[in-house]
């Protein structure tokens, strides 16, 4: 019988442990639902940029209330993974606190010292950010698509940080010989006294409590990441090694236009040879995308990423203009359909079958994609390098060339072009009247 | 104003050292086109070897292609990458930050390959090379406020030669609270100049004018013509015409230097 916690922790750590694999599997299926895009160039490159803005949360300290606080949190959720180490080896082998042997009182002292002061830090921060996402008046908390679930996701996640920073300390404090010994307990030594009335056992119990409460919280939290925005924890790392280097004004030229616009434009093209081998059963290329599958890997694992902050609608000036364009919402929705699209292939025995629905118009309205002036604030916003102006233009392109909806005065730009050379109708022979001006 | 064209050169048998795209707005836009002329008096002042395309100039397709028409848009690059590179085009100057991105993001991969540079990037090395120097008497004192093209600044890095050439004015250069990285758009780019802006409860270009004026400005400085029209229209809609104006650096720049 005396084995019997072990086995139960084994088996709570397996589970979790499963479940968030069978989970992450899911994931990078729903990734790989994406178009392909060759990411592994500049790897040098692409491992600094990791290693700043994921690691080093270079961009989030651009605003620095919010980026001091999220260094705190950040190092806290770092640094206190040492701590479950130990955890998980006292669960399996019934030890108690295993590393106070290994290294010895003065190195175990100093490190749980220094996560009892972060504990405390976090907790003091995240009550602060629960007080700027639920009182204070800030616009980007508010906007429409935080209504809900994504509202509640955030403050889920800050109180279950409450509480696991909480049981840490709590279980510090009642642990009456880590106590006594007087080491590393720099921040429970102030909670121990609330203690003081209770009984040898019912200290024991609590810290017991505490202990199973904050392992399988933290088994939980695994677990919940896959559900929320708070999966970035782990995907900004790849996903800002993935990032787009080039510069931002940079669009991508479609490779299946040119083929086609060499053909039409090359006077020696016999436009009914027969195609080169293979070409007949390619399926034919849709311009533009009007689906996530049409998206590439990147773009889905940005909207995956997504940490709903909001940074880049704030900075969007079609947003601040009351438009209906939000680039927050582009990645959320993106996310939506994805998740959708998922839970379709899984109810479907490993295929996608047609439900009718698409991310455009059933998530994301032409009206929306046309208010974007391409402008980049968006992407240079982003804490975790997501690119939210590729998808708005990939479905432009999905408008323009596959369903030519574009907005009539924009149609009337692209014919002058077409015909004159220039977005306005002015003659092509008039092009250098200004020089004989003045 | 003696404005050679490549086809000119070409039958002297000249190859000019660089090419001055003016794009479409600077062509027939009547307020670009100011610009298009205050460049060139600048090159001619630096003696510089250029020549422009003329009527063999043609839409680079940038609005189409950020509008979405990447049909028309590859046409439009594989026309004039083909006149370009029939004159053996190596160096191009321009005064359009749109013109200059496509140039030199979008056309390289299409067959375009060459050494693509905005006009304030120009007249910076016209400056560095000794060739021109600037007046910084004439403007002495007026408060000058710079708004960055989203295709300059964030699109290319590109934010200092502008604010290189402002200083070296004698002016005062302030800076408004959203700059250089995160500026706010004009509301021209990704083809929005060419259609009516979706329902909002304001235009872009006026909060970006607002942003300008909080900075008490006596001119508003721009790199870029659609950043010109918006801002221009901005102050109309402000009604501060009488105070404040909107100059392409070039125009101060050729202003300063009585041009
Ligand atoms: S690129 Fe488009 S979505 Fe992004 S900030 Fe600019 S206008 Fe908004
Ligand atoms: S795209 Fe980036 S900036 Fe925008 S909400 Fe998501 S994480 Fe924040």
């Amino acid at each position: 019988m005396q084995y019997l916690p072990n086995i139960i922790f084994a088996l709570a750590l397996a589970l979790g442990l499963s479940f968030f694999t069978m989970n992450i599997r899911k994931l990078l299926r729903n990734i790989k639902l994406g178009k392909d895009v060759n990411r592994t160039d500049k790897k040098p490159e692409r491992l600094k940029n990791m290693l700043m803005i994921a690691l080093g949360q270079s961009k989030m300290v651009k605003r620095p209330f919010s980026g001091f606080l999220h260094i705190i949190v950040y190092l806290g959720f770092i640094i206190i993974n040492i701590e479950v180490v130990e955890i998980i080896i006292d669960g399996l082998f019934g030890t108690h606190r295993i590393f106070q042997g290994l290294l010895g009182d003065g190195l175990y002292g100093f490190l749980i010292g220094v996560f009892e002061v972060l504990a405390a830090l976090v907790f003091v921060a995240v009550v602060l950010f629960w007080l700027r996402r639920n009182v204070s008046n800030i616009k980007r908390f508010l906007s429409k698509e935080m209504k809900g679930w994504p509202k509640n996701d955030g403050n889920y996640i800050l109180y279950i940080e409450m509480v696991l920073m909480t049981l840490f300390l709590v279980m510090n404090a009642t642990d009456v010989s880590f106590q006594q010994a007087g080491i590393g307990n720099t921040i429970s030594q102030f909670i121990a006294p609330l203690f003081d009335g209770f009984s040898p056992e019912g200290l024991h119990t609590i810290e017991r409590t505490c202990w199973w409460i904050h392992i399988l919280g933290i088994l939980v939290f695994l677990n919940y990441l896959y559900y929320s925005k708070h999966l970035h924890i782990l995907l900004a790392f790849p996903n800002t090694y993935f990032a787009n280097l080039n510069p931002k004004g940079q669009f991508t030229n479609l490779e299946s236009v040119t083929t086609e616009v060499k053909l039409m434009m090359d006077p020696d093209a016999d436009p009914y040879a027969t195609p080169p081998e293979g070409a007949e059963d390619a399926v034919p290329e849709k311009f533009g995308a009007s689906d996530v599958a049409d998206l590439n890997w990147v773009q889905l694992l940005n909207a995956y990423t997504c940490t709903e902050c909001g940074r880049c609608t704030s900075s969007c000036p079609a947003n601040l203009t009351g438009k209906e364009l939000s680039p927050r919402k582009i990645m959320m929705d993106t996310r939506d359909r994805l998740e959708e699209v998922g839970r379709n292939i899984d109810a479907n025995k490993g295929v996608f079958v047609d439900d009718g629905k698409q991310l455009l118009n059933d998530y994301i309205s032409p009206e929306e994609l046309w208010a974007c002036t391409s402008c980049n604030a968006c992407v240079e916003e982003c804490p975790v390098n997501i690119d939210p102006l590729s998808i708005i233009m990939d479905m432009r392109r999905y408008l323009v060339m596959e369903e030519s909806a574009a907005p009539q005065e924009l149609n009337m730009m692209m014919t002058n072009i077409e015909n004159n050379g220039a977005p306005w109708q002015y003659n092509q022979q008039d092009r250098l009247n200004w020089a004989k001006e003045e | 104003m003696n404005v050679p064209t490549m086809a000119d050169m070409m039958a002297q048998g000249k190859q000019p050292k660089v090419l001055f795209w003016v794009g479409a707005a600077g062509s027939y836009d009547d307020r670009a086109k100011k610009i298009s002329r205050a460049f060139v008096k600048i090159l001619h002042q630096a003696k510089v070897d250029f020549a422009v395309l003329g009527t063999e100039e043609s839409s680079t397709g940038d609005a189409a292609k950020r509008a979405g028409n990447e049909f028309l848009f590859q046409m439009q690059a594989m026309m004039n990458i083909e006149v370009l590179n029939g004159y053996e085009v190596k160096k191009i100057v321009t005064c359009d930050p749109h013109s200059f991105n496509t140039l030199k993001n979008e056309y390289p991969s299409l067959g375009g390959k060459y050494e693509v540079f905005h006009h304030t990037q120009f007249i910076q090395n016209l400056i560095s090379e000794g060739r021109l120097t600037l007046d910084d008497t004439t403007l002495k004192g007026k408060r000058v406020t710079f708004h960055d093209p989203c295709y300059l600044g964030r699109a290319n890095d590109v934010y200092e030669s502008p604010r290189e050439l402002i200083k070296r004015l004698g002016v005062n250069l302030t800076e408004m609270k959203r700059h250089k990285s995160t500026a706010l758009c004009c509301g021209a780019g990704g083809a929005q100049m060419f259609k009516d802006a979706e329902k909002g409860d304001k235009e872009i270009n006026v909060l970006r004018t607002e942003d300008a004026l909080e900075t008490k400005p006596n001119i508003i400085a721009t790199g870029c013509p659609y950043c010109n029209t918006m801002m221009t229209d901005g102050i109309k809609f402000k009604e501060k015409e009488a105070e404040v104006v909107v100059k392409d650096i070039a125009e101060l720049i050729a202003e300063a230097n009585n041009l």
